[in-house]
């Protein structure tokens, strides 16, 4: 909880039991995740800590984190 | 003679202006703050997304017809709802032009998105402006928009609007006005469904307009974080989302007594009135029995329906909605229900009508369709007269274990299995039926909380009602009539003396299902009582009266309870009770099933499966409670 960072990429994988990878990419995109933004965890749910909810620049979007496991962050802002 | 031209002109000949935005920007309220009561809620042909129409004349004098259409993050569309933005805004929707204007809702004080939709928007070729509304929230929150900026590098005009108070939007309609004045022709579409990387471009592009044009929007809204820390807590959160739900079924049921009351006396005079008219005995009970009777039998749950959407539409507009599926969605998640779904199947609990139609929100249509066909198992109110009459005349008002009321208990028992039962059929659904298709993500915004709108709850509890008596005045009414007529004729012969409804049509479908029914312990005059049952449940209960031949109809609950427990086995009446739990037994929801699915085939599915569940659990339930000394 509190983590922070900024996106460096966006990792779908081959999307074996969600989404289709490209699909997943540009749904996390519509709703913010581009390389760059920042973005912090919020809130965990109770069981297994999911959905969580992530703040990114200047919107709260809550997801599971099977979803969330494809945004890639730093710690360090981007160059 | 100077006729109106606005009553002159068909209203399909004035300039359509689309609302086009995100979720939660305010769409609604800015539409209805435009509108007024001047709007009407109907259905696009052929899918289930309402179309929500309202007519404006603006300062100019001209008259417009303004469209407000499903929130969405991008053209792209995923759930039917966006579907229907799409293909409204790229002129593609049958039957219905594109539109003049397409004017983009953005909430001011969230902009990062909508900036981003906006500069899709602008591909599709038709004039946009972009509208920033919730301006004195962003403004309050210490957010600096420089309008000529943002309109200058976005190519569109920009106007702020305010939509809850008086004069907020004139801005916004000048602008309208000014922009149809001298309307440019539209120019050629070259929207098509962007891929990431388009998306990524776009995106970057929108974050460039806002460092230039907003200031000292990064911060999180301070109110909103305090809230969440309460209502997002991974414990507390889940404890007062239970609390909430338990104060909503408490009003749902208690506060709507009175109201429920009233009306059921209401109609009730109106059938003793008609009782005493000079009028042929037909035609009385037409009147009183078929019409009152019936419509009454089903508007008397107008009260339980307007409270639990007052309770639904406060939480949507506070925005609690979004973080009550956040909290339940690993919960759902079990049973392969969506988080979303959570609200819908709670509306059921009133009743599945709500219930269905609140499905909407689910973006991914399996979701929705698996969502859909298991509301009607959750208990709705009207199975608790049928409940609680049988309960009363078979189970003993005794304590177990010391503090129980063994009654109550049963109830409480009716009310497990059903949701067990939604849970299960929803588990079995996802896994035989949709097994290996893609499951469809939980992604949320979760909005700032806002104060809510009594103006706004005010149009949006009118709407609700009205489409509920809409339909409760046809298709409820039509087959309240059939029923009636399956009940009354032919006409019992002279010096009949069995109960009128001995001799009917509904008598000799109640005997022809004897083979079917008998395995289940029902007897023909259970059958009989099924079939009025049909078109609303508790209907059943003084259709049982009818037939027991007991005057005093409902207010003899008592009555009929003893005469059944004179007739009926134990076996027989936990059989019944077992059936009441699954059976479809109304008509008015298979009707909003079909309406909603856009399909009868879904309609159908729901009516045989549930119907088969009854089956099973009243066979077992009757064969099991012979075995054991109750036949």
């Amino acid at each position: 909880m509190g983590f922070r960072g900024w996106i460096h990429a966006l990792s779908v994988g081959g999307g074996s039991i969600g989404l289709p990878g490209p699909e997943l990419e540009r749904r996390l995109i519509e709703l913010g995740f581009v390389e760059g933004a920042r973005v912090e965890l919020l809130h965990e749910g109770l069981f297994g800590g999911d959905p969580i909810a992530v703040r990114v620049a200047q919107t709260t979007i809550a997801l599971r984190r099977r979803e969330a496991m494809a945004i890639m962050v730093n710690e360090q802002a981007p160059a | 003679m100077k006729a109106d031209a606005s009553l002159a002109t068909p209203i399909t000949a004035f300039p359509v202006v689309a609302l086009v935005g995100n979720p939660n920007c305010g769409k609604t309220a800015l539409f209805n703050a435009l509108t007024g009561g001047r709007q009407k809620v109907a259905n696009y042909p052929g899918v289930t997304v309402e179309k929500k129409i309202g007519r404006v004349t603006t300062p100019a004098g001209r008259s417009l017809r303004i469209v407000d259409l499903p929130g969405t993050y991008s053209l792209r569309a995923r759930s039917p709802d966006e579907e229907i933005t799409r293909d409204a805004v790229l002129g593609q929707l049958r039957g219905e032009a594109a539109p003049d204007l397409i004017v983009c809702v953005a909430d001011a004080s969230n902009l990062r998105l909508a900036l981003r939709l906006a500069l899709e928007l602008k591909r599709v070729g038709r004039p946009v402006m972009l509208s920033l509304n919730m301006m004195d929230i962003a403004r309050r929150r210490g957010i600096e928009i420089d309008a000529g900026r943002l309109a200058r590098d976005l190519g569109v005009p920009v106007v702020s609007s305010v939509a809850v108070r008086r004069g907020g939007t004139d801005a916004l309609l000048s602008e309208i006005d000014s922009m149809l004045a001298g309307l440019p022709a539209a120019g050629a579409s070259s929207w098509s469904a962007p891929g990431a990387g388009e998306l990524r471009n776009t995106q970057r592009e929108a974050d460039r307009l806002l460092a230039v044009a907003v200031r000292g929007s990064g911060e999180r809204d301070a109110g909103t974080a305090r809230i969440d820390s309460i209502l997002l807590h991974p414990v507390a959160g889940l404890v007062i989302l239970l609390a909430i739900l338990f104060v909503m079924f408490q009003a749902v049921f208690a506060w709507a007594e009175p109201a429920m009351n009233a009306i059921e006396a209401s109609f009730g005079w109106l059938g003793t009135l008609v009782e005493g008219a000079p009028l042929p005995d037909l035609l009385k009970s037409f009147l009183k029995d078929g019409l009152i009777g019936g419509v009454g039998s089903v508007i008397v749950f107008l009260p339980q329906i307007v409270i639990l959407f007052f309770f639904i539409l406060v939480l949507e507009d506070l925005g609690y909605m979004a973080r009550a599926a956040f909290l339940m969605d690993r919960i759902m998640g079990g049973a392969g229900l969506h988080g979303r779904a959570f609200i819908p199947l709670l509306s059921s609990f009133a009743c599945a009508i709500p219930g269905v139609m609140a499905t909407r929100v689910i973006d991914d249509r399996r979701d929705r369709l698996t969502t859909i066909l298991v509301a009607p198992l959750m208990t709705c109110s009207a199975r608790i007269p049928v409940y609680t009459l049988i309960i009363g005349a078979f189970i003993p008002d005794r304590e177990v274990w010391g503090f129980i009321g063994l009654q109550g208990l049963v109830m409480f028992g009716l009310y497990a299995i059903g949701i067990a039962s939604a849970l299960g059929v929803s588990f079995v659904i996802k896994r035989l039926f949709w097994r290996g298709t893609a499951g469809e993500p939980f992604m949320l915004e979760l909005p700032d909380y806002k104060v809510p709108r009594i103006r706004s709850l005010a149009i949006g509890l009118w709407t609700r009602a009205a489409i509920f008596l809409k339909r409760a005045g046809t298709i409820i009414l039509a087959m309240m009539v059939l029923i009636w007529v399956l009940a009354s004729f032919p006409q019992p012969p002279e010096g009949g003396t069995e109960p009128a409804i001995s001799y009917s049509l509904a008598a000799k479908i109640g005997s022809a299902m004897q083979p079917i029914t008998a395995p289940l312990g029902f007897n023909w005059q259970i059958n009989v009582a099924l079939i009025p049952g049909m078109a609303a449940r508790e209907v059943a209960v003084g259709s049982l009266g009818t037939i027991y031949a007991i005057s005093g109809g409902e207010e003899a609950a008592d009555k009929i309870g003893q005469a059944l427990a004179g007739h009926w086995s134990l076996a027989t009446a936990l059989a019944l009770l077992a059936w009441y739990v699954f059976a479809p037994q109304c008509a008015a929801t298979l009707a909003v099933i079909r309406r909603e699915t856009g399909s009868w085939k879904w309609m159908w599915v729901t009516f045989f499966y549930m119907l088969a569940l009854a089956y099973v659990a009243a066979l077992v339930t009757y064969q099991i409670a012979r075995v054991l000394g109750a036949g």
